[in-house]
């Protein structure tokens, strides 16, 4: 067949008679493979949205007999998650969600960030060679990864922490290093790769001018990069935090191991369960209500990666709505 | 070769002023001095030096690795390379307008305060001053006093490049640099900033590089010329346009080459 | 401001320059020292539990007591090839149609937004979905298909990213050449602009590896935990795919959760992990430094 292609693109080259060659039954044989082919790639184009809605769809018909049959209300502000008792409010899980993303990003984001202004702007080019690879190391290093060094080298120092802080606490729970702390230090950790390569994606795209310009007026290096390159990076760093939260509420391997597992209200130093840890710790033991609820709280997930999706969504568009305007500007 | 004119006082003076960038000898043995309130013009075919030499007075080339620089500069008589210097003070000092309007991308306000503000200025008052007075020394204070907080961005691109120069003459330098300021606008906005220049020397010394011969004629008091890295004829400019000493600046005036 | 023609050298201390600086040089210390705290860490407690049997071996093989990770390696083998030959093919499909045949229009920014929510979707989501959508067709709690065929979903948007930026870098006057010499799109698309952008879709690849590999939550409720090799004869080899096979992460989860005795061998198994990252780090960088030189020369 492939052959046959070949003749015929070859005769069109060659042949004095263009006309007779359009009519030769080789060129239908091209034509035909060739509507074949655009079909076939249309097809794959459509998988990704026919996956999007396959999930989407799935994850509303799993998740929604549970919170049917539990009550939105209770489900969702319900503030005991106990399966043996067939309570299933996961109120606590999703406060836990939420201050351990926050606790990763407000510690994750200047880290971050501050190590994008290095690569970016600082750093002289022997130490960015050095830098650089251990930032795209530690993108690579897979969660369950760090859920082991979690649990064995987070967890004893949270421990230490919490034996200090409670030591004259005789109510206190103590978790063993267990705890919401843990898991935001792990968090954190795990959302570095993305926050330094997208923000210093969005610091290198900045241009050159802004820093010439800040320079020419007597403003510092440091001035420059705080005053005009990091604000003008601001809708790239953004979309880099807000990939950061999806990975962090998104991520189960790494914390199962170091939060404890129990469905508390969200305190540093106790014991907690997340949407993600919840769902993987009971699945695989999990039956009739119970699965149906914990394919609930996957739908709760999802619903909240969604929103983070379009969120996203929209500060690219701004984003870019900016830069054309900018560039309209510049040419005008 | 200089010709120096005893009658004005020297701004910046520089001596046997050598630059490379690695390898390449961009910038041979340049002795010239820029006069006190007036406005002087670099010419010469791209590629000459003279952008070179016009950043080399507020040290931009720092900024630019591998970038040797010998000579002396000397602004009022202290050197501009000297141990020590804080480049902060010597850029306020002599401010700079580029090729391409580059204003932040942030209010027209902010714009203009981002000078003052980054040498400690944080009085309201005295910035909303310094932003009225500055675009007015800029002459665009009429066009955007309504949308002082609208984005710089907005603007027009002769709009745009006045508002760099508000933005230099807002930390009241005492010399701005101008590297083909009107090399990216329409005849329109290129005449509003020659206008503006006139009015600009009254209060500071003004170097300027242009790829436009005309301009430099309208504008200019004193013109230098520069060729491969060479200066080869520095005079006022009624002198150097209508009696070049210079062969290669007679060609290159008359159009010859370049 | 008064005009102060303030002496060069005098030289102003920005305090605030100052503290910013130590903050930027201290975060990216803290980046360098975790990455390289992390790395020796596990090579320090791996070595303890790393031996021949140990790779050579799978795990529990009765009646004697064993720990080992053979079985999940061809596991995690199996995993890789079956979601590459998956979705290698419809990822690269997806980006030739959308570069090379359709306009912009409503449908390639739908594809687009999908894309981008794909690789948005957590791997724990993925599990949930592979269990209940693979178990209405194939019936089974857990299988290694099941596991691949989620996977392939996950790693779709890494391999039509990566393809889509190699295909647009491909120089417009190449595929001008061809069709002025009267090559149809499919023609142009497979001799001029594929072989040109092989590096890129082989990145693709590689990154996708590097995904497989290192998936866990989106494996334990699909492929399961099963750390058997299973193959006894040539048929097994085949029929394997609808066995259970947990990987080598999920291996290693089992062995962190039991912990005690049986930590060192998930520092063990980690080691193996991080060995395979590095090397799979490497050879994207070769084939970067290929693609660059290629694009210089």
């Amino acid at each position: 067949m492939a052959k046959t292609n070949d003749a015929a693109v070859i005769a069109v080259g060659v042949t004095d008679n263009h006309k007779s060659a359009i009519r030769s039954k080789k060129i239908g044989f091209t034509n035909l493979s060739e509507r074949i082919m655009k079909y076939i790639f249309t097809v794959c184009g459509i998988t990704a949205v026919a996956c999007v809605l396959m999930i989407t769809i799935y994850m509303i018909i799993s998740g929604a007999p549970a919170i049917g049959k539990i009550g939105i209300i209770d489900f969702l502000f319900g503030d005991t998650w106990y399966a043996k008792k067939e309570q299933f409010g996961i109120l606590p899980l999703i406060l836990t969600s939420f201050f351990g993303t926050f606790g990763a990003i407000v510690i994750g984001v200047p880290i971050g960030l501050l190590t994008a202004v290095f690569l970016s702007e600082l750093a002289p080019k022997a130490l960015r060679n050095f830098v650089k690879p251990a930032v795209e190391l530690l993108a690579g290093i897979p969660s369950v990864i760090y859920g082991l060094l979690g649990a064995n080298l987070v967890k004893p120092l949270m421990y230490s922490i919490e034996e200090i802080i409670y030591a004259n606490d005789p109510g206190h729970q103590f978790t063993g290093g267990a705890n919401l702390a843990s898991a935001i230090v792990v968090l954190a950790i795990m959302i570095l790769p993305t926050i330094i390569n997208i923000s210093e994606n969005a610091l290198n795209s900045v241009p050159n001018d802004y820093r010439e310009a800040s320079c020419g007026l007597g403003a510092t290096k440091i001035q420059t990069i705080f005053k005009v390159v990091i604000p003008a990076a601001k809708s790239g760093i953004a979309s880099g935090v807000v990939l950061g939260v999806g990975r962090a509420i998104g991520e189960a391997m790494a914390i199962i191991l170091v939060a404890g597992n129990s469905a508390n209200m969200p305190e540093l130093f106790s014991s907690v369960k997340f949407l993600t840890t919840g769902v993987v710790a009971e699945f695989p033991y999990s039956s009739g209500l119970h699965r149906e609820a914990l394919f609930a709280v996957g739908l709760v997930l999802f619903v909240f990666i969604m929103i983070i999706n379009l969120i996203l969504n929209g500060i690219l568009k701004k984003g870019g709505k900016k830069e054309k305007t900018a560039k309209r500007a510049g040419k005008a | 070769m200089t010709n120096n004119n005893g009658q004005d006082s020297v701004k910046i003076g520089t001596r046997n002023v050598n630059l490379y960038y690695g390898e390449n000898h961009a910038l041979k043995d340049i002795n010239l001095d820029i006069k006190t309130n007036k406005i002087t013009a670099f010419i010469g075919p791209s590629g000459c030096g003279k952008s070179t030499y016009l950043k080399s007075l507020n040290r931009m080339n720092d900024l630019i690795p591998d970038c040797k620089i010998t000579g002396t500069f000397l602004l009022d008589g202290e050197d501009i390379y000297a141990e020590g210097v804080d480049t902060s003070v010597l850029r306020r000092r002599i401010g700079m307008v580029f090729q391409k309007p580059n204003p932040f991308p942030m209010s027209i306000y902010d714009n203009i305060a981002y000078g003052p503000r980054v040498h400690g200025i944080k009085s309201k008052a005295k910035l909303d001053r310094i932003v009225e007075e500055s675009l007015i020394g800029a002459a665009v204070f009429d066009e955007v006093k309504d949308r002082l907080h609208k984005s710089a961005l907005s603007l027009s691109g002769g709009q745009q490049q006045r508002i760099c120069i508000a933005r230099a003459i807002a930390v009241q330098p005492e010399v701005i640099l101008m590297d083909e300021p009107t090399s990216a606008l329409d005849p329109v906005s290129t005449l509003k900033i020659e206008e503006l220049m006139n009015t600009l020397k009254e209060k500071y010394t003004v170097a300027i590089v242009t790829h436009n011969m005309q301009q430099a004629t309208r504008i200019s008091d004193y013109t230098a010329f520069f060729l491969v890295g060479e200066m080869v004829e520095y005079a006022q400019t009624e002198e150097l346009f209508s009696r070049p000493k210079d062969k290669r600046t007679e060609d290159y005036i008359t159009g010859r080459f370049g | 401001m008064a005009k102060t023609s303030g002496s060069l050298t005098k030289k102003h201390t920005r305090i605030s320059d100052i503290i910013l600086k130590i903050l930027i040089f201290l975060s990216s210390g803290i980046v360098v020292a975790l990455t390289l705290g992390i790395i020796i860490y596990i090579i320090a407690r791996g070595l303890e539990g790393m031996s021949w049997n140990f790779l050579s071996t799978p795990a529990f093989s009765y009646p004697f007591e064993n720990y080992g990770v053979l079985g999940n390696i061809i596991n995690t083998l199996y995993l890789v090839v079956i979601t590459l030959l998956v979705a290698t093919p419809i990822g690269v499909g997806a980006a030739i149609y959308l570069t090379e045949y359709a306009k912009q229009s409503r449908l390639t920014r739908i594809i687009e937004f999908t894309t981008e929510t794909l690789a948005g979707i957590p791997s724990i989501i993925y599990g949930l979905f592979g269990s209940v959508f693979f178990y209405n067709i194939f019936k089974v709690n857990y299988s290694i298909l099941t596991g691949a065929l989620t996977l392939s979903i996950m790693v779709l948007p890494t391999i039509i990213r990566t393809t889509q930026e190699a295909i647009k870098t491909v120089p417009m006057g190449y595929r001008e050449g061809a069709i002025g010499l009267g090559a149809a799109k499919w023609h142009t698309i497979r001799t001029v602009v594929l072989p040109s952008c092989i590096d890129g879709i082989l990145t693709s690849v590689i990154l996708s590896i590097g995904r497989i590999v290192g998936e866990s939550a989106a494996l334990i409720f699909t492929a399961g935990i099963a750390a058997e090799i299973g193959i006894n004869s040539i048929g097994d080899i085949f029929t394997k795919v609808m066995d259970q096979g947990g990987s080598l992460t999920v291996q290693l989860y089992q062995y962190a959760q039991r912990g005690g005795a049986e930590m060192k061998y998930a520092f063990s198994t980690a080691l193996v992990l991080l060995v395979t990252v590095l090397v799979i780090n490497i050879c994207a960088k070769l084939v970067a430094y290929r693609i660059r030189k290629k694009r210089s020369a």
